[in-house]
């Protein structure tokens, strides 16, 4: 175990978890994450050898696919951001790489994102104040990129209509949050 | 309900229930479910406004948000809002208003002094008056008229109210909610499809509100009440009161805005006072309704002067009359409910003046069919009209109040909002709208020219089912209940022609009918010209009572119709919308999203002041004690750097992560320079080139595998580099094998430079990683890990010059990292250096940035010409060999240092000979960056001079002719330090 010691997107020890109303805020830092990315080409072996490693299959664009210990989420043509527990996967990217081989491009992203979890009845309600997306219909195990304040995230929902995470760029994670307070305030003096 | 003379029965405000206000200081009581309006004119206050440029006295027009009179001021302090319409006021316990445009007061305004002007402030006045002498137009005239001009005042305060901005979806927005809403929501709502219902008002329901008659066996307040509650009941049903569509814009996106507090004393702690939404519709069918027209005549201002429908209104709704005698002058059968329905609410209504000879006669008063009225007096209200019968004959008529109807124009605006032409109705004498209209939007009820209470009904329902057939949602209308249906009987009729006096057209901007016959008559024969001319249409009310009768006066000059006059052009916003709904969350600190450094918080505790660059806070400088200025503090911390050694956290620059069979190929098309042969575990410079040959960025690209490198960009250009390469990947060359991602932020990464850099470093890397100058040497990198095992990236570069390393490191370990450093580097007085001290030592050194590489220069400029590769190709390559930037004396990157040490070179400046006149046809180059250098004891700078390189150790003169200063400098090398680069390879 080395000497340094982590701290949170927001700046704390501790990761941060707010109560609103009926709205939880909850900084998820337990969480690691990897792109991973076809190689040209590789279509078939890369399908096969992402099946046996990750035991979900990758899903379509604007999905995801919640399993154990792996799930994963749509970024972009042939590209998936692949989550796992911290704690048993703080190595992923090296992990990926190892059995996915020449197939894939794997890249850290752990660090690159901070994720807050949004929960509670008035989730759609909170959402529609942030963002684009079409809260209401959006099923579980999908995920979408949009803007929240201006700031380029990633929403997934969990469960629908009361369960969303909020991945955002790890620099932004207070302004990203104070824009989710802000909304979760407003919706709670309703 | 002491003092509210004017209150009559029953109506839909609630009787029992009394609220209490000021107007002007006065107080008031009210009945929940008034307006303002409707509050004061059952109070017996007809005046209510002073005009825009005559200060006339005036009094509420209408009784909806085309109000273009009845403007106040509510609230005070930083919630006090100016040009309020007191007719969309929702009254409140408590609720404060003041008019405005007026002093001293309401009553008596001395500015109403302009009035005996008014023969020299007709249209244009300004530009035929203000003519001579030129110079007084900025200092003297425009100051005077825009002191005297304009309508409310803001406190000047900031506003302490938050507003929101949101996002909603639809199937089917519908866009008002009278009869057709109503009914077009319902057959939606009843076929399960998504809906939005929309209106402006706080009651839902449109004129069934406002009118008396009944919708099968109940009245249309009822009928409305009932179908709002059905729609409440529906979960695929979002009802949206007080909330205005204010624009109709692309891919069936609409604009509203919700007022969710404006109808509070204050809105509730974190309760926002309106919210702007952005609605998402698959399909939208406007149901917006109709505007009633006035007719002009002379002296039509008075208060007390109203439309129609709107007294109609008043009596029905808000249970208020203007005044307890009434009199009626319309061109239609429509001004003859009004007549009616106040007989029936017991108000005395004097005559109906009917312009049409065969007006049909009224139970309850008298007719004079074929008359006109011809004037009104009354100081401060109206007292009488004069009118002249149809044989010819003038009579008086004593009346507090007189109702007009012109007839109805459709709400043909928001058909608009995408360049649609409105088309003309010969029956109805209104434009309806066009065939051209917004994708996905429809039409109906009075909004569409069906004026009838059965129309509206039946052409709501119509559309919704055709609407929601198009999206394969099967539809099905309804029985319609029964309801009115009386075809429109008109006679257009514009304005008097009898009678002396001002007849007013525009009573908002205070134009009157000779100021549409002047516009004309001095060629402003466009109605775009007539409206920037005369005002007419402009300022808040956008002309919805005035438009028509300016296009039927300007019709009638032209010896046109009015069609072939055509209208000017509808743009957003519908109504007003506040800035602060506009700009929503984005106030004050939260105007743009902030990116904090891993170090960030440190930092702060040490005391650091900030800069911000771009959405980046990066540490500036960092002042210790007894430092009173930044300089202080910046020379300290690059001397010892210099000296010893420093740290900066350089995590903002961009990272991307390039991968893939064919990733050094992929770059070396990016890179002017070649990256094929790069052998893994080194760094190279990298520069990169638009298409069009000039420099876009530069950076450095580290190889950690043979199908893996990280490059990385400056801050500036962190995103439009990975756009670029990502254009590049996806559109360029997409038979590569290449993979793209940023990692800008997973990794916290810190610059530690100076002569004691590998020392300190030495103590936080793992004993098994051999970072000595043989093993691991300039320009090499490595994965390594740090502190007992925290892997790490280690990359020996320097932008200082020094020997220096980037050292990176999980983000979530950044702000132990820097702790660490600090610790670990005590031994050797280790300082932590900001952007001031970086870019003190990167100019020192000759390092270009953004101020040189600024969009017009080339690598040949930067001296960096060889760099161009000419054994590939690659992006920029071929047009950067273009004559024009490849002159023999191109300007050439060189260092400045002034003759006078004590002198400052100053970056802006241009440079020229050291004799010779200054001017741009002399223009010699000019000063990008430019610094006190502590190690040189003396300012310098960079910059570009004509043939720089071949210059060397001439003397200029560096000129500031707008300040009118002239420094003498010397020419040198752009490396004021170790220009052989010793330091950063020792």
């Amino acid at each position: 175990m080395h000497k340094l010691k982590a701290i949170t997107a927001l700046g704390a020890s501790e990761p941060k978890v707010s109560t609103i109303g009926d709205m939880t805020l909850t900084e998820v830092t337990d969480r690691a994450l990897a792109s991973l990315s076809m190689r040209l080409g590789q279509d078939t072996k890369f399908i096969k050898r992402a099946k046996d490693t990750l035991g979900i299959e990758l899903p379509d664009s604007g999905s995801a696919n919640l399993g154990s210990p792996y799930s994963a989420f749509w970024i972009g043509p042939d590209s998936w951001m692949i989550d796992a527990s911290y704690a048993s996967h703080h190595a992923i990217a090296a992990d990926l790489k190892s059995a996915m081989q020449d197939t894939a491009s794997v890249v850290e992203q752990t660090d690159g994102w901070c994720r807050f979890d949004v929960t509670g009845n008035s989730a759609c309600d909170l959402f529609e104040r942030l963002c684009n997306v079409d809260i209401r219909t959006m099923q579980a195990q999908k995920a979408t990129r949009c803007a929240i304040h201006h700031i380029g995230c990633y929403l997934w929902c969990i469960e629908a209509g009361t369960r969303f995470a909020v991945l955002g760029p790890r620099s932004s994670a207070g302004s990203l949050y104070h824009a989710l307070e802000e909304a979760a305030q407003s919706i709670g003096a309703r | 309900m002491s003092g509210q003379i004017n209150r009559l029965n029953s109506g839909l405000v609630d009787h029992g229930q009394s609220l209490n206000f000021t107007f002007d200081g006065k107080s008031y009581q009210g009945l929940a479910g008034d307006t303002l309006a409707s509050a004061l004119l059952a109070n017996g206050v007809r005046l209510m406004g002073r005009s825009f440029k005559y200060h006339r006295p005036r009094g509420v027009l209408t009784a909806g948000s085309e109000e273009p009179n009845a403007l106040v001021e509510l609230r005070q302090g930083g919630r006090q809002e100016p040009n309020t319409r007191a007719t969309v006021a929702e009254l409140y316990d408590g609720l404060e208003a003041q008019s405005q445009n007026r002093w001293p007061s309401l009553q008596r305004d001395l500015m109403a002094v302009n009035d005996l002007f008014s023969n020299f402030l007709t249209a244009g006045f300004y530009y035929k008056t203000f003519m001579w002498p030129k110079a007084f137009w900025e200092t003297l005239y425009e100051p005077i008229i825009r002191r005297a001009a304009g309508l409310g005042s803001v406190s000047g305060e900031d506003d302490p109210d938050v507003y929101d901005k949101g996002f909603l979806h639809c199937d089917l927005l519908v866009i008002g909610a009278g009869p057709a809403g109503l009914s077009a929501a319902l057959t939606a709502g009843r076929a399960g499809a998504r809906v939005i219902l929309a209106d402006e008002d706080f009651a839902l329901g449109g004129r069934l509100n406002s009118e008396s008659f009944a919708i099968s066996d109940m009245a249309g307040s009822a009928w409305a009440a009932q179908t709002v509650a059905e729609l409440t009941s529906m979960d695929n049903v979002r009802l949206l009161p007080r909330t205005t569509v204010v624009g109709a814009f692309d891919h069936g996106i609409y604009g509203a805005v919700e007022r969710i507090a404006d109808h509070k004393p204050q809105p509730g702690t974190a309760e926002p006072r309106q919210i702007f939404w952005r609605i998402y519709s698959k399909r939208a069918v406007l149901c917006a309704g109709a505007t009633e027209r006035p007719i002009a005549f002379p002296n039509n201002d008075r208060p007390g002067i109203m439309m129609a429908g709107a007294v109609r209104s008043y009596a029905n709704r808000w249970a208020a009359t203007p005044h307890e005698r009434v009199a009626v002058f319309t061109n239609n059968d429509d001004g003859h409910r009004t007549a009616t329905d106040l007989i029936a609410k017991g108000v005395q209504v004097a005559a109906v003046i009917d312009t049409r000879a065969d007006a049909p006669a009224i139970d309850g008063t008298e007719c004079f069919a074929g008359a006109q009225v011809i004037d009104s007096k009354g100081r401060l209200g109206l007292e009488t009209v004069t009118i002249r019968t149809a044989q010819g004959f003038t009579s008086e008529i004593i009346c507090g109040a007189l109702a007009v109807s012109g007839g109805w124009n459709p709400n043909v605006h928001l058909t608009c909002h995408q360049r649609g032409r409105p088309q003309w109705n010969e029956a109805l004498a209104a434009f309806v709208p066009g065939e051209s209209l917004p994708i996905g939007l429809s039409v109906a009820g009075a909004a569409a020219g069906a004026l009838s209470t059965h129309g509206a009904m039946e052409t709501g329902a119509a559309r919704a089912v055709e609407a929601l057939a198009d999206l394969g949602i099967q539809a099905t209308p309804g029985d319609l209940p029964q309801a009115e249906d009386a075809p429109v009987n008109l006679q257009p009729f514009w304005y008097v022609k009898d009678g002396k006096g001002r007849a007013w057209i525009d009573q908002q901007n205070d134009v009157t009918v000779k100021d549409v016959k002047l516009a004309h008559q001095e060629n402003f024969v466009s109605v775009e010209h007539l409206k920037r001319y005369t005002t007419l249409g402009m300022a808040t009310d956008q002309g919805k009572t005035s438009n028509m009768g300016g296009l039927a006066v300007m019709a009638e000059m032209t010896g046109k119709s009015i069609p072939e006059t055509g209208t000017t052009i509808f743009r957003p916003p519908y109504t007003p919308v506040a800035m602060g709904t506009l700009a929503g969350r984005a106030v004050g600190k939260q105007f743009h999203p902030t990116r904090k450094t891993p170090s960030h918080k440190w930092a702060t505790e040490q005391g650091a002041v900030f800069t911000e660059v771009g959405d980046w806070l990066r540490a500036q400088w960092y002042p210790r004690k007894g430092e009173t200025h930044w300089r202080q503090s910046v020379d300290r911390e690059v001397l010892a750097t210099r000296n010893s050694v420093g740290v900066c956290d350089v995590t903002t620059l961009g990272k991307i992560d390039v991968q893939g069979a064919d990733a050094a190929e992929f770059l070396n098309k990016i890179y002017a320079n070649g990256f094929a042969k790069l052998p893994v575990g080194k760094v190279r410079y990298g520069l990169m080139l638009r298409e069009d040959g000039i420099a876009y960025d530069d950076g450095t690209a580290a190889r950690f595998a043979e199908d893996h490198f990280v490059v990385t960009t400056t801050t500036a250009n962190a995103v439009l580099v990975y756009r670029q390469m990502e254009f590049a990947r996806q559109c360029l060359w997409p038979d590569l094998d290449v993979q793209l991602i940023s990692t800008t932020e997973a990794w916290a990464q810190y610059a530690v430079a100076g002569p004691n850099s590998r020392r300190l470093l030495q103590k936080i890397v793992d004993a098994e990683f051999d970072i000595s100058n043989d093993a691991f040497p300039f320009m090499a990198c490595g994965e390594i890990t740090v502190c007992g095992g925290c892997r790490a990236r280690l990359f020996r570069i320097s932008f200082s010059g020094e020997l220096a390393y980037e050292i990176a490191v999980p983000t979530r370990y950044g702000d132990a990292l820097i702790r660490a450093l600090m610790e670990a580097g005590e031994e050797f007085d280790v300082t932590p250096y900001g952007t001031e001290a970086l870019g003190v030592m990167r100019i020192e050194k000759g390092h270009a940035t953004g101020n040189e590489i600024n969009g017009t220069t080339t690598a040949l400029n930067l001296g960096l010409g060889r760099m161009v590769s000419k054994k590939k190709d690659c992006i920029g390559n071929t047009l950067s060999e273009r004559g024009g930037l490849n002159e023999p004396d191109a300007l050439r990157l060189v260092g400045l240092k002034p003759v006078n040490a004590t002198q400052t070179v100053t970056a802006g400046g241009h440079l020229m000979n050291k004799d010779g006149p200054v001017d741009a046809a002399h223009d010699q180059g000019y000063v990008t960056s430019a610094a006190y250098s502590p190690n040189l004891g003396s300012s310098i700078g960079l910059g570009f001079l004509k043939n720089g390189a071949d210059r060397i150790g001439e003397v200029i003169r560096l000129v500031n002719p707008l300040e009118g200063s002239e420094t003498e400098v010397e020419v040198v090398s752009a490396h004021f330090v170790d220009p052989e680069g010793e330091r950063l390879r020792a």
